[in-house]
This record gives C-alpha cells, sequence and structure tokens, in this order.
C-alpha cells in the first residue's frame, strides 16, 4: 500500500544541502527586493538631481549685480532740462539723449579704463527709468546703483573670465558691487543682451495660448465625451469616432505641427506665430485627452441618478446636463488641468508654426506674434553668449513652478471634490 | 473690421431675440399651460437667430477673400501686375499687409497703389457679407419669435439644436484625423513627384542642403531616409528602452508587491511628475549635464570618435522620460493577473520573487510588451530632446557615442528657418512626417490589439 511512499525520498529540512539552498532561495529573494528599491530610488534620485541642478543653475538667475556708479551730471553732454522732464513725453526725451557715453565717461572716471566696459544695455534702462522718476537728479553728483554688464555679472557669480574677475574684484575691494533680486527678469521680454531679458513677453503668450486652446479643446471635449457616452448608437460611424479620439491621442506632437502649418497657415492664411494658432493647433492636441478624461467621469455617474431624473419626467438632455454633468464635473477639470499643464510645455508642435521668431515686445492680443515660454527656453538654449545659461535655467524654474501649480490644483480638485458612490 | 462689427451685431440680436421669446413666453403662460418652459422659448429663439447667421458668416470669409482678389486682378491697375504667380502673389500679399496696417510700405513699388483700392474693396465685401449675415440673424428671430404658442415644443427644438451640437464635436476628431492624413499625404505626394519614393524609402543618403538659387551648383539634394530612420530606431527604441524597461518594470514589480501602501501613495505620484516635466527641459538638461559627461565617458574608454551631440546622452534621458509610462502600463497587467495564480504559487512554497517570476511576469507578459511597443511609439514621436542633445549629421553606425540624427530633428530642421513653401526640401518634412504618422499609429494598433487580446484571457 505504501510502497510510493517508501520510495520516494525523504526530505530532510535540516540537512546542511538543503539548508543552503533555501538560504540561497532567501538571499536571492532579498536581491530581488534591492534590486526593485534601487530601481525607484534610482528613478526618483533622477528626478531630484534633474529639479537640483535646473534650481542651482537658474536661482541665479533671479539676481543681479549692481554697480555704484558716481554720475556727475555737470560734466556730461546730455543737454536734459530738469524743468522739461516734467511733461508726459520724458522718457522719450531721455531715451533720446546720449546715456551710453556718459555712463562710459563716468565709469572711466571712477573706475579706470576697465570702467568703460562695465555698463551695458540695463544699465541704460535702468538710467532712464531713474531720471525720468526724479529729474532733480540731474543737477547733482548722485552715486547710483546700476545693474553692470552681462559679463560681469556672470564673473561676479564665479563663472566668468579672468578679466571680468578682476573687474569683480576691483569692485568688491570698493564696497561698490551689491547683488539685488531681479526683477527685471520677470517684467520684461526677450532681448538680445542677456542682462536685462525676461521672461514676461513668453509668459504672456503662453497664457494667451493656453486661453484659446482652453477656450476650444474643453467644450468640445466635454461635449464630445457626453455625445459618446450618453447618445452615441453602436454603429460604424461612432466606431470611427472612437478610434480617431484614441488615435489622435497617441499622434506624435509635431505632427499636429505639421497639420497646423498645412492647414491653418497655408490654407486659411492665419497670421504667423500668433497665438490665435498655437492654441488652435494645441488644442486639437489636448481634445482627446480631454474627451478620454470625460468619459472616464461621466461613467462613474451612477446610472441611479439617470434612472431617478428620468423619472420625475427630465427629458434626456436634462438628465444629462442637469444632473449627470456637474456630478462629473470634478473629474473633467482635473483631466481638463492635466492636459492644459501638458499643452503649456509643448514646444515641438509651436515651433512648426513659427512661434520661434525673436520678438521684444510682449503681444498686443491673440493674431499678434508671440513666442511661449518653452519655446523660449529653447531658444535661450541655443545662445552663445555664457550669461543665457543661467537664464535659460531660470525661466525653466518659472515653467516648472506653472506646471507645479496647475498639477497641484488637478489633485487639490481630485481630493476635494470627488465621490466615491 | 466690418465683419467683426458684424459677428457682435449678430450676437446683440440673438440675446434681444431670446430676451423676447422668453418675455413672450412669460405672459403666454399668465392664462393658459405651456408645454415648455419660458427659458426654452428663449434660448430657441436666440439659438435660430445665431447659429446660420454665424454658420453663414464664417462661410463668408473665405469667399470673400477670393472675390477680392478677383476683383483686384480685373481692376485696371492689377492687369499692369506681371503675369508671373509668385510675383503677383508677393505683391498682392504686401499690398493686403499695407492695406490690413501690419506693415508701412512694402519692397515692392506697385503695391503702394495697390493698397487703397484693396481697402476700398474688401470694405464694399464685407460690407455685403456682414448685411447678409445680419439679414439672416434677423429673419431667423422673426421665424422663431412667430412661433411661440402655448402648444409650440421649444424645448425639443433646442434639445434638436443641442444634438447637432454635440455630433458636430464630435466629428472634429474624425476631421483631425482626416486633416492630418489628407495634408500629410497631399504634400508627400507633391514631393513624390519631386523625387522618386523608391529613393526617399531605400536611400543611405541624408543631405538635404539644396541650393538657395536654381542656377547655383549643386542644387540637388539626397532625401534617403534610411539614416533617419536607423537614429530614430537607435535612439527610441534601443538605447531608451535600455533604459526605461528594466527601470520601469523593476519599479512596478517593487510598488505593487513589495512597497507598503502608504509608501507607494507617496512614490508613484512622485515617479509621475518624470513624465510631467516639459520635454523641452529634458532636452536642456540631457544637452547641458548629461552630453559632456557621455563624451568624456567615451574618450576614457577609447572612442576616438565620441561626439557631445551623442545618441547615448539622448537616448538616455528620452529613457528616463519613458519610466512612468512603462511602469504604470506594467503596473496596470500585473494587477489584472488573477490572484488565485499567485496564491497557488505561494502556496506550493516558492518564495515572492520566485512567484513573480515564474509566475506572475510571464502571465503579465503580453500587457507589458504592449505597453513597451506604446512607450516605443512615443519614444520616436518625441523631439525636443533629440533637437537639442542628438545631432544633424545623418549617420548609420551603431556607436552610441557617434552623433545621429532622427525623423523628428529633421523635421524641424526642415521647417524652421526662412524657406519658399513649395521646395523639395520643405516637402520632404511632410514625408518624413507622413512616415512617422505611419509608424506610430501601426505601433499604436499592434499594441493596443495585444494588450486587448490578452485581457480577454483573464476575464
Amino acid at each position: 500500500m505504501n510502497s510510493a511512499a517508501h520510495d520516494r525520498a525523504v526530505s530532510r529540512w535540516m540537512d546542511a544541502g538543503m539548508q543552503k539552498r533555501v538560504r540561497r532561495r532567501y538571499s536571492a529573494e532579498r536581491r530581488f527586493r534591492l534590486i526593485g528599491l534601487s530601481a525607484v530610488a534610482i528613478s526618483v534620485g533622477f528626478l531630484a538631481f534633474l529639479l537640483f541642478t535646473m534650481a542651482a543653475k537658474g536661482l541665479g538667475g533671479f539676481v543681479h549685480y549692481e554697480a555704484a556708479l558716481p554720475i556727475d551730471f555737470a560734466r556730461t553732454n546730455l543737454f536734459l532740462e530738469p524743468a522739461n522732464l516734467r511733461g508726459p513725453d520724458a522718457s522719450e526725451l531721455v531715451a533720446a539723449a546720449d546715456l551710453e557715453s556718459a555712463i562710459a565717461q563716468s565709469a572711466t572716471a571712477a573706475y579706470g579704463p576697465a570702467g568703460s566696459e562695465m555698463f551695458g544695455d540695463g544699465a541704460i534702462t535702468a538710467l532712464t527709468r531713474k531720471i525720468v522718476a526724479d529729474p532733480a537728479l540731474l543737477s547733482g553728483k548722485p552715486v547710483l546703483w546700476l545693474p553692470v554688464a552681462s559679463s560681469i555679472d556672470v564673473a561676479a557669480k564665479h563663472d566668468g573670465e579672468a578679466k571680468s574677475e578682476q573687474v569683480v574684484q576691483m569692485l568688491e575691494r570698493r564696497d561698490a558691487l551689491r547683488g539685488r533680486f531681479n526683477l527685471n527678469f520677470l517684467t520684461a521680454s526677450d532681448s538680445t543682451d542677456p542682462s536685462s531679458v525676461g521672461v514676461w513677453g513668453a509668459l504672456k503668450g503662453s497664457f494667451l495660448t493656453i486661453l484659446v486652446t482652453m477656450g476650444l479643446a474643453f467644450p468640445v471635449g466635454v461635449l464630445a465625451a457626453v455625445y459618446l457616452e450618453e447618445f452615441a448608437p453602436r454603429n460604424r460611424f461612432t466606431d470611427a469616432i472612437e478610434v480617431s479620439i484614441n488615435n489622435l491621442a497617441a499622434v506624435p506632437s509635431i505632427i499636429f505641427g505639421l497639420l497646423g502649418l498645412a492647414v491653418f497657415l497655408n490654407v486659411m492664411n492665419l497670421p504667423r506665430s500668433a497665438p490665435l494658432v498655437g492654441g488652435l493647433t494645441l488644442a486639437l492636441m489636448t481634445m482627446p485627452v480631454i474627451v478620454i478624461a470625460g468619459r472616464n467621469a461621466i461613467k462613474t455617474v451612477p446610472p441611479s441618478i439617470r434612472d431617478a431624473a428620468l423619472g420625475v419626467g427630465a427629458s434626456q438632455m436634462q438628465v444629462v446636463f442637469h444632473h449627470v454633468l456637474p456630478l462629473a464635473l470634478p473629474g473633467i477639470l482635473t483631466g481638463t488641468i492635466i492636459g492644459m499643464a501638458r499643452a503649456l510645455g509643448e514646444t515641438a508642435p509651436l515651433l512648426m508654426i513659427g512661434m520661434r521668431a525673436f520678438i521684444a515686445a510682449p503681444p498686443g492680443g491673440i493674431a499678434s506674434p508671440a513666442t511661449v515660454l518653452p519655446v523660449q527656453i529653447f531658444l535661450w538654449s541655443d545662445e552663445v553668449d555664457r550669461g543665457f545659461v543661467e537664464k535659460t535655467s531660470a525661466a525653466i524654474i518659472v515653467l516648472l513652478v506653472f506646471m507645479l501649480m496647475m498639477n497641484g490644483l488637478a489633485i487639490y480638485l481630485r481630493n476635494r471634490f470627488e465621490r466615491r458612490w | 473690421m466690418t465683419l467683426g462689427i458684424a459677428f457682435v451685431a449678430i450676437l446683440v440680436v440673438a440675446v434681444a431675440a431670446g430676451w423676447l421669446g422668453y418675455s413672450r413666453a412669460r405672459r403666454l403662460r399668465i392664462d393658459s399651460r405651456l408645454h415648455s418652459l419660458p427659458s426654452y422659448h428663449g434660448a430657441y429663439a436666440a439659438l435660430w437667430t445665431a447659429i446660420p447667421a454665424l454658420l453663414l458668416l464664417a462661410a463668408w470669409a473665405p469667399v470673400q477673400s477670393r472675390l477680392v482678389d478677383q476683383a483686384i486682378l480685373q481692376s485696371p491697375e492689377g492687369q499692369k501686375l506681371p503675369a508671373f504667380d509668385m510675383q503677383r502673389e508677393t505683391i498682392l500679399a504686401e499690398a493686403r499687409e499695407i492695406a490690413h496696417g501690419d506693415r508701412e510700405q512694402g519692397f515692392n513699388p506697385e503695391s503702394a497703389t495697390l493698397a487703397p483700392q484693396i481697402r476700398a474693396i474688401e470694405t464694399r465685401y464685407s460690407m455685403l457679407g456682414g448685411g447678409l449675415a445680419l439679414l439672416a440673424a434677423v429673419a431667423g428671430a422673426a421665424l422663431a419669435l412667430r412661433r411661440s404658442a402655448p402648444h409650440f415644443r421649444a424645448r425639443t427644438g433646442v434639445e434638436r439644436w443641442l444634438m447637432i451640437l454635440l455630433v458636430a464635436a464630435s466629428l472634429i476628431a474624425v476631421l483631425t484625423t482626416l486633416g492630418i492624413l489628407l495634408s500629410l499625404m497631399f504634400e508627400s505626394l507633391r514631393f513624390f513627384r519631386l523625387y522618386p519614393p523608391g529613393d526617399f524609402i531605400f536611400g543611405t543618403e541624408w543631405s538635404p542642403q539644396t541650393a538657395i538659387r536654381a542656377d547655383q551648383a549643386g542644387s540637388s539634394g539626397a532625401f534617403g531616409s534610411v539614416p533617419l530612420m536607423w537614429g530614430t530606431f537607435f535612439i527610441g527604441a534601443i538605447i531608451a528602452m535600455i533604459v526605461a524597461v528594466p527601470l520601469g518594470l523593476m519599479s512596478a514589480i517593487y510598488l505593487t508587491q513589495y512597497a507598503h501602501p502608504r509608501t507607494r501613495r507617496w512614490l508613484k505620484p512622485i515617479l509621475e511628475i518624470l513624465a510631467g516635466v516639459p520635454t523641452v527641459v529634458y532636452g536642456y538638461f540631457a544637452a547641458l549635464t548629461v552630453a559632456p559627461v557621455v563624451r568624456d565617458l567615451g574618450l576614457a574608454l577609447g572612442v576616438t570618435s565620441a561626439s557631445s551631440e551623442s545618441a547615448l546622452a539622448a537616448g538616455s534621458v528620452m529613457g528616463v522620460m519613458i519610466i512612468p509610462f512603462i511602469s504604470s502600463m506594467a503596473d496596470d497587467s500585473i494587477a489584472a493577473v488573477p490572484q488565485a495564480m499567485r496564491d497557488g504559487s505561494l502556496a506550493m512554497g516558492a518564495t515572492k520573487s520566485e512567484t513573480i517570476r515564474k509566475v506572475v511576469l510571464p502571465a503579465a507578459l503580453p500587457g507589458v510588451i504592449g505597453g513597451i511597443l506604446l512607450a516605443v511609439s512615443r519614444a520616436i514621436g518625441e523631439t525636443m530632446i533629440v533637437v537639442m542633445a542628438a545631432g544633424l549629421a545623418a549617420n548609420l553606425t551603431a556607436n552610441p557615442f557617434a552623433s545621429v540624427t532622427t525623423v523628428t530633428v529633421q523635421i524641424v530642421q526642415l521647417l524652421t528657418g526662412d524657406q519658399e513653401f513649395d521646395s523639395a526640401k520643405t516637402l520632404a518634412a511632410f514625408a518624413l512626417g507622413l512616415a512617422l504618422f505611419l509608424i506610430t499609429f501601426l505601433l499604436n494598433l499592434i499594441a493596443l490589439h495585444v494588450v486587448r487580446k490578452y485581457r480577454e484571457q483573464y476575464e
């Protein structure tokens, strides 16, 4: 009866060989677990490293160094009368005067031959602003703090050339150099001089573009989601819509740029580089994302809500627009904000429709030439001047802050309003 | 300008008609029972006022620009313009910009004399179009308002319009797909008329530098796409996946099988931030921080041709971007493996890692492979990282330290900069776009098929 059992070798758990095998299996288990943990750690570590690099390089972009410059206005040839500068066209009058040589003269007088290259375009605009604000300056010998040229600024942050480093040391010895928060970076637009560039122009272009995208993609996406989820009959036509939405969600973004170029610019003759065209292109790109998020949100609304509304005599449309859609809205908004954040960070399709031009003034409307923040980052990253390195990273910080804010808002909405039925 | 005024006027008429319909229905309700609420009567009137008139206005805009062009060419000044199409077009475009106040003065003296004429003709036609649209609005309002009566089914009418709106919104997705396909195919056909398709698909030399003037020497560029396809495949499907697949898969396994739920709740969103970082940031990071390290590594290994725009730098950073994508796809397919299979294996005495490696992973494999295919399709369509960190030289090489170029880099390269639209160079970008679209479409199709088939197996 037990012959089979007798033939089988008995497992000896205390056996040395067996113990060794078990130990080996357990250490393999620990190894595997460690590999998994290190995969997570590497990924998170990479993210931390990326953010740290950008912060380390970019925070300098928010600081600008200023040097003290004694100007004896009586000895400069500015020909500006304080009395004439009370009128509304004061800034034009001051801009017309030869401030550049006045600054160079005073700097040479104060700091020797190196002074002539200490100040750049940024100093001229700053001096213009100071004179317009207080014309009385012109009749005295004030000591003014003016932003230094880009090469000196970079050197003050310990990354410059030897010649500029010497100027910085000289200024520091005289206690004539100070770092200040660079408000100009948040309020100015693109420029050829890295010391006077700012992100405001690009930021405004991004806002306008996103506004157009949101205005088009949100209603269209929500309506399409409602149709597909609540009304669409099962037929070939509906299948075609579903296939194309799922496919569009996976089409590379650059293809949308090609579509925008071929259709919006070449067929419809819309203006190049305009937030209108950028917004249209990005709207086509984000619309499928909103449709998919919208359908998922509508699906979670329980059928009992629909039945109850139908039961008291609401029409199909009233059921959807008065009951289902308001309940699904938090989910739809979460998906929309995530889609908008993606559109905000998108670069490639906007390059295709010509939003890469050098634009030195913030756009006036959705039809005027503009650039957006990611494209601005791309353009600055191509610049040779070393001053642009920290400005690029600083612009990346601004972009990341906006992305983080939008994603944070989406998470907040989801946690605050999402209902589990 | 006049069309803009017409647009605002139509909206004003629509609001007025809506208000009128609403208040008439309110008055009707005093002595009889209404079928629909007064607000539906108002909406009915407003919709019938606005929608047909706005459609008319939208259809008029392109018709008008064609009519203006025709009128200009038939005028005595227009007859004097050069017969050659390109030249005439530039003069007309300049005149149009002067007429709209977008620029002060053109390069061609003719445009200055044409501008006031264009302005006059445009004003006349837009008065006509705007007037017609406004008339349609008033007519719509009158028709709709005449129908308000106690038994009139205004709600049904409004809901019919809403249904049309819903269908139209869904149709936009189909139209976009069609638009992409048609515009890419149309421009590619024009390219293939200039350049044989066989050479494009199988040619191994890519040098699109065509001459600026037609009579310049060496004006025929070579458009063989094989090096681009190889570069795209090398960076997106090989290097990026070597980085992303192990890291993404192991992260998913750790997070779903080992990590404490609380840890998992924290770590998963952090991983997903990696997917949310804009690609231009990755590109900058790859070019500025990773590329020099990779080049030094290459030189230290004795690769003398190590370039600062290496395939390895672009590919590895792209791989990091893909990690959360692979991780969440793997997460889904591991979660879909029935618990009974796991329990069976554990009951036999297998350790957790043995269960994962020998039972869970083989069962989840089709889903994981589908996810990897989707990730490849995303990686080869990725643009900014390769534009900023990979090179422009079209090399057919398997050396990760050398510089290769990709389809997307070349599309950007060909289309940025001032080019006339009909040159082979710009058209080639559309042919590359078509190839990219078809490849990603095919990959997505296969991936979705694999994933769906596998899901059905366990349901």
